[in-house]
């Protein structure tokens, strides 16, 4: 870009808004308003005080606490397989329904377009009431299965609401494919699966690495959902964060946060650096 | 997009088969029973018979729930408008950004949209409290505490906080598609930064930014967490209502036809974007010409 080669201390140029002093402060601002909650929460999670206010020392106490919390680590546990599973189920079902709607024209196919956006539109307390009455009265879910099993109904019901996303991504990324390239593939004798599998799939990979880091956060981050399908044996990180703000405020719930927002952030710049590195490989 | 007559129909059915049978099974069937119970009444405690009654529906229209649909509309209208005001100068700012100042603009409203939502609201809570950040600052300078938490005014901030990435994202995409020697063009013929943004670019990205209202409206109206946690008793949204029939008033077909009449406002909110959209792709040939 042009404006990358010019010294900085120049004027600004009549449409580089960014480096103008009202614009500058309005985001200065805004990133504030977002950020300082946000970093309160996590330098008070270090704090050695019960009461949450006022700094009275460094200490990790908080976070020793939460490791001996057996409850808050089998909600963890519980959130990081149902992430995972919820993951890899969301991307195959997501780029199978991205590639149906790029690939094929068939009868009700608006119909089938409509019915995977819903979830992405759908208020979420409706979907979790509907998944309430779904698991508790159409398909009881058994509640006394084995772990992970156990966590069957919240694991549909994060697929669910997951793939349509992951779907959105990948047909973003199946727009910039060159057909020319599936039909040499065809051409040269590759079956028409084949010929996706070849051809298509290395073409939408950063599209599923993104969707699948998507659903993984989508997941790990549902509450609303979860607290309907949850029994009181299937509790989930959120859910129990959730438990623990309502009835005590502690020092712990800081922790707890933290935690949590430190695997999203690692989970995000491990995506970004995996699509990077994808996009540098010869797109 | 593609001619389906002469691809193989094993390699049709190999893709569609499984997202299909998903989203019947665990989609389109649970909100089917919903939309069925919503006609029918409680026979025991969970036990519901679909009687084709409208009693429900009926019920909705009763004042008290009639409110609470306002105060939601309300909210999520006022949350959005203030989201717009917070959010356009921001993705302006991005749109002429650099390449490398628009990755860090873009990454300053992704980090705290991919945190959970439930920390963000709980952050939210320790700085309103009446022991709160806020509140302390205020101390020093002699005001007396203010209780914000558990108001009105908390269930809005917190709206607005969680929801500015949803404005901002497809502004900034609106923003960024712009012809820009339009604007170019505006300020070499005289007219100032205030008078070109809102004489240039607010009616050339117009459908842009409807969507985006949109973008935020519908999510806004259907939240149950915020209100939940930092509203007090006489904020409550439509979703806490229906959370309340489902779990503790055992109420489900109430319930039902309450998640429905959200469901419809949200539809009806969506088919005005579409319709939106088409009327801007429309007018855009005529424009031009």
């Amino acid at each position: 870009m042009a404006t990358a080669s010019k010294p900085l201390d120049s004027k600004p140029g009549p449409l580089e808004y960014s480096r103008r002093w009202p614009l500058r402060l309005w985001v200065g601002a805004v990133i504030l308003f977002l950020y300082l909650p946000l970093a309160s929460l996590v330098v008070f999670s270090f704090n050695d005080s019960r009461r949450t206010i006022r700094w009275e020392g460094f200490t990790l106490d908080w976070y020793g606490t939460m490791w001996n919390d057996s409850a808050l680590i089998d909600a963890f546990t519980n959130s990081l397989t149902i992430a995972f599973i919820s993951m890899l189920f969301s991307v195959v079902l997501g780029a199978l329904t991205a590639i149906a709607l790029w690939r094929f024209r068939f009868p009700g196919k608006g119909l089938f377009d409509g019915a995977v956006t819903l979830p992405i539109v759908v208020p979420e307390i409706c979907m979790g009431v509907a998944m309430l009455v779904f698991f508790g009265q159409i398909v009881p879910w058994p509640r006394d299965l084995v772990w992970p099993f156990d966590l069957g109904a919240i694991i549909i019901a994060h697929i669910t609401f997951s793939f349509p996303f992951v779907a959105v991504v990948v047909r973003a990324r199946l727009a910039s494919f060159n057909r020319e390239m599936e039909e040499a593939a065809r051409d040269l004798g590759a079956s028409e699966l084949r010929a996706l599998w070849d051809v298509l799939l290395p073409h939408v990979r950063p599209a599923l690495i993104s969707g699948g880091l998507l659903a993984f956060t989508l997941s790990l981050d549902d509450f609303v959902i979860t607290f309907f399908t949850s029994g009181p044996n299937t509790v989930t990180f959120p859910v129990k964060i959730y438990s623990m703000v309502r009835f005590s405020v502690t020092p712990e719930v800081n922790a707890a946060s933290t935690v949590l927002m430190l695997i999203t952030i690692a989970l995000t710049a491990i995506g970004m650096k995996l699509q990077g590195r994808d996009l540098a490989q010869g797109h | 997009m593609s001619s389906a007559s002469n691809t193989s129909r094993r390699a049709f059915w190999a893709v569609l088969t499984a997202p299909a049978a998903w989203i019947t099974l665990f989609f389109v069937v649970p909100l089917s029973v919903i939309w069925a119970y919503s006609f029918g009444r409680t026979l025991g405690l969970t036990e519901v018979a679909v009687t084709g009654t409208l009693d429900n529906y009926v019920r909705v229209f009763d004042p008290v729930y009639l409110l609470i649909f306002a105060k939601s509309l309300v909210f999520a209208g006022v949350t959005t408008a203030v989201c717009l005001v917070i959010g356009f100068p921001y993705a302006l700012a991005m749109t002429f950004a650099s390449d490398r100042g628009k990755i860090l603009l873009l990454l300053g409203i992704m980090l705290p949209f991919w945190t959970n939502l439930l920390v963000r609201t709980y952050a939210l809570m320790a700085v309103m409290r009446t022991e709160g950040y806020i509140n302390d600052m205020f101390g020093l300078f002699g005001f007396g505490p203010v209780e914000m938490l558990h108001t009105n005014f908390a269930v809005i901030v917190g709206l607005v906080y969680v929801h500015l990435p949803f404005i901002i994202l497809p502004l900034y995409s609106t923003l960024d598609r712009m012809d820009r020697s339009l604007i170019e063009a505006s300020l070499d013929l005289g007219a100032g930064h205030i008078a070109t943004i809102f004489k240039v670019i607010v009616p050339i990205a117009k459908p842009g930014i409807l969507s985006a209202i949109m973008l935020t409206f519908i999510p806004a109206l259907g939240s149950y967490l915020t209100p939940d946690l930092l509203g007090g008793p006489d904020s409550q949204m439509i979703a806490s209502v229906i959370e309340r029939q489902f779990k503790r008033a055992n109420d489900w077909p109430f319930g039902a036809a309450l998640s429905f009449m959200l469901m419809y406002l949200t539809l009806l909110a969506m088919g005005l974007r579409a319709i939106q959209d088409r009327r801007a792709a429309r007018a855009r040939p005529q424009g031009d010409a």
